[in-house]
């Protein structure tokens, strides 16, 4: 498949299906983190993550058109505000489906697997009637389009490069958070030992209400940046969920540097096998790889040794 | 200081705990002295919190915790120690003790308690799975103080702890109710632990109180018949 190529043009083609997969990569980081946090703090599958997400995106183009028509001057923030609103919108309806739901159904993992399904399927019904099956699309601020040249064959997008840029940002912050924090030491109690944690004083339920919120958040966050290369539909959340949750598994469940790891080499390696493949096929290969090196390293790519 | 009347502890229909009475005074240590499989472990568990009461109640000071959650319990003032020790394995010595405190607001760790376990203070980057199983008692001890507690339970602290540091162990545990005037409340299946430390001595078994000395006047022979398999 390379042979139509000369060596500088293969070059030049990796670098920019590299820089052109940042802002999937940064889906992944994002959505993986949330999930990640989701899970490692309560053992819970959310099954609706990708609806989260959604509901970000849909925040991100209402911010938009509002800015659009109303504050036509300061179009080129939208993003922000957006991003923002997009954090607190999802984070919120993950606080109120935590304690609706969820937190009923710590002790029975099946179970909140089948009611986050269920809940996806009710949020997805609940866009479409809100905002109708078509699906939206955002404009781009003039200063987000467009690309850098940075030699003669290799063009990188600016937008790829901002979204990446926000991505670390988050992420730092998250790593701040559970590992500098008190709050983030009382999430790592539980995480590690939820009766004990308790026995010193946390309030758990509190802890895990929380924590799903900032999961669920960053999934809205995520929801912003999808909107970049993706138009928003009530079903759009669907199809990342399961590349998130392969990206989770393949990272190790519980480790931060994992999960970046994995969602760097995944959306690398589809990204760039989508050029030269069709999309469909460049996601057979990728899932295949993950299969193979998860059959040799059951555990996930990093983990934290130590004894329990 | 802590007051427990008539209480009654089941897992499901089985009842494990039949009506315990017992109060403990502020100052005072008192050892539950028992086989495996008497109660030790669910009476400590159900004054924590972490295993539900049936009936009967419990009360620090003059608040009822009886129907109270482990983390409003701590905020009342019990700490625990639990058998297994059950530290946060991949945390940091400083940041096991350090979930002790946050709760309260307080993030440094108070240098007195660091003067009680010096050897916490030199391993404070550690992680706390990396300890030798007396480090990690100690460690227990230290996160159970952090809470600023007036009653402190310990479960079977001596249990796979080489003597010397048993020995250790005695003398912390007296200097910290000295200093703190701490209500101590301690299980155990080492009579001579138990001899060394308490003020008084009960004897539980099967889910009952059969039997009980202060330390001045104890029958020494009569409660190692009562451990003796
Ligand atoms: N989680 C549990 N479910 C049902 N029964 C239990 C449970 N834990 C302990 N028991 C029973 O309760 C009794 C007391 O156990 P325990 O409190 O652990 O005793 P000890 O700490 O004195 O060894 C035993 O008969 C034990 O089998
Ligand atoms: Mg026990």
């Amino acid at each position: 498949m390379f042979a139509d190529y000369s060596l500088a043009e293969l070059g030049s083609i990796f670098v920019m299906q590299g820089f052109a997969g940042l802002i999937l990569f940064s889906v992944f980081v994002l959505m993986a983190l949330g999930l990640a946090i989701i899970f490692g703090q309560m053992g819970v599958i959310n099954m609706a993550h990708g609806e989260f997400m959604i509901l970000g995106a849909y925040v991100t183009y209402f911010t938009s058109q509002f800015f659009l028509n109303y504050l036509p001057g300061l179009f080129g923030a939208y993003f922000f505000l957006a991003m923002i609103l997009a954090f607190f919108a999802a984070g919120a309806l993950g606080m109120a489906v935590e304690w609706l739901m969820i937190r009923r159904l710590y002790k029975r993992p099946l179970d909140t697997l089948l009611a986050t399904w269920g809940l996806s399927l009710i949020l997805q019904q609940l866009y479409r009637s809100v905002f109708g099956p078509r699906e939206v699309g955002v404009e781009l601020p003039s200063w987000m389009m467009g690309s850098i040249s940075v030699t003669d064959t290799i063009e990188v997008q600016i937008n790829g490069l901002f979204v990446m840029g926000l991505t670390i940002v988050i992420t730092v912050a998250v790593a701040l958070l559970m590992y500098k924090s008190a709050w983030g030491k009382q999430v790592r109690a539980v995480v590690q030992n939820r009766v004990m944690a308790g026995a010193v004083g946390i309030d758990t339920e509190k802890v895990d209400r929380y924590t799903f919120g900032l999961g669920c958040g960053i999934a809205g966050v995520a929801g912003s940046a999808f909107t970049m290369i993706g138009s928003t539909g009530p079903t759009s959340g669907q199809l990342y969920i399961v590349d998130t949750f392969l990206v989770v598994v393949f990272g190790g469940a519980q480790s931060l540097l994992g999960t970046i790891a994995s969602a760097f080499t995944i959306s690398q390696a589809q990204s760039t096998m989508e050029f030269f493949l069709s999309g469909s096929m460049a996601k057979v290969l990728t899932l295949l790889g993950v299969v193979i090196i998860l059959m040799l390293r059951p555990q996930g790519l990093f983990v934290i040794k130590v004894r329990r | 200081m802590l007051n427990v009347s008539r209480l009654h502890v089941s897992y499901g229909e089985s009842e494990v705990l039949h009506g315990l009475d017992f109060k403990v005074a502020p100052n005072e240590i008192i050892a539950i002295m028992g086989r495996n499989g008497m109660g030790k472990t669910t009476l400590m568990k159900s004054l924590m919190g972490i295993v539900p009461t049936k009936s009967g109640t419990v009360s620090v000071g003059a608040t009822d915790i009886t129907r109270f959650k482990s983390y409003e319990r701590v905020k009342n003032g019990v700490a625990y120690v639990p058998q297994g020790r059950m530290i946060f394995s991949t945390m940091t010595v400083q940041e096991n003790i350090e979930t002790g405190l946050i709760p309260r607001g307080e993030s440094k760790v108070p240098p007195d308690i660091y003067e009680l376990f010096p050897v916490l203070l030199e391993m404070k980057g550690r992680r706390g799975g990396n300890l030798s199983g007396g480090q990690q008692q100690q460690l227990a001890i230290a996160r159970a103080l952090a809470t600023a507690p007036k009653v402190l339970l310990l479960d079977e602290p001596t249990e796979g702890i080489q003597p010397s540091i048993i020995r250790e162990m005695a003398r912390t545990l007296k200097r910290i109710r000295d200093e703190r005037g701490l209500s101590i409340v301690v299980s155990e299946q080492v009579l001579s632990f138990a001899l060394e430390i308490a003020d008084r001595v009960l004897v539980i078994e099967n889910g009952e109180i059969v039997h009980e000395d202060n330390r001045a006047d104890i029958d020494e022979a009569k409660v190692a018949r009562f451990l003796s398999v």
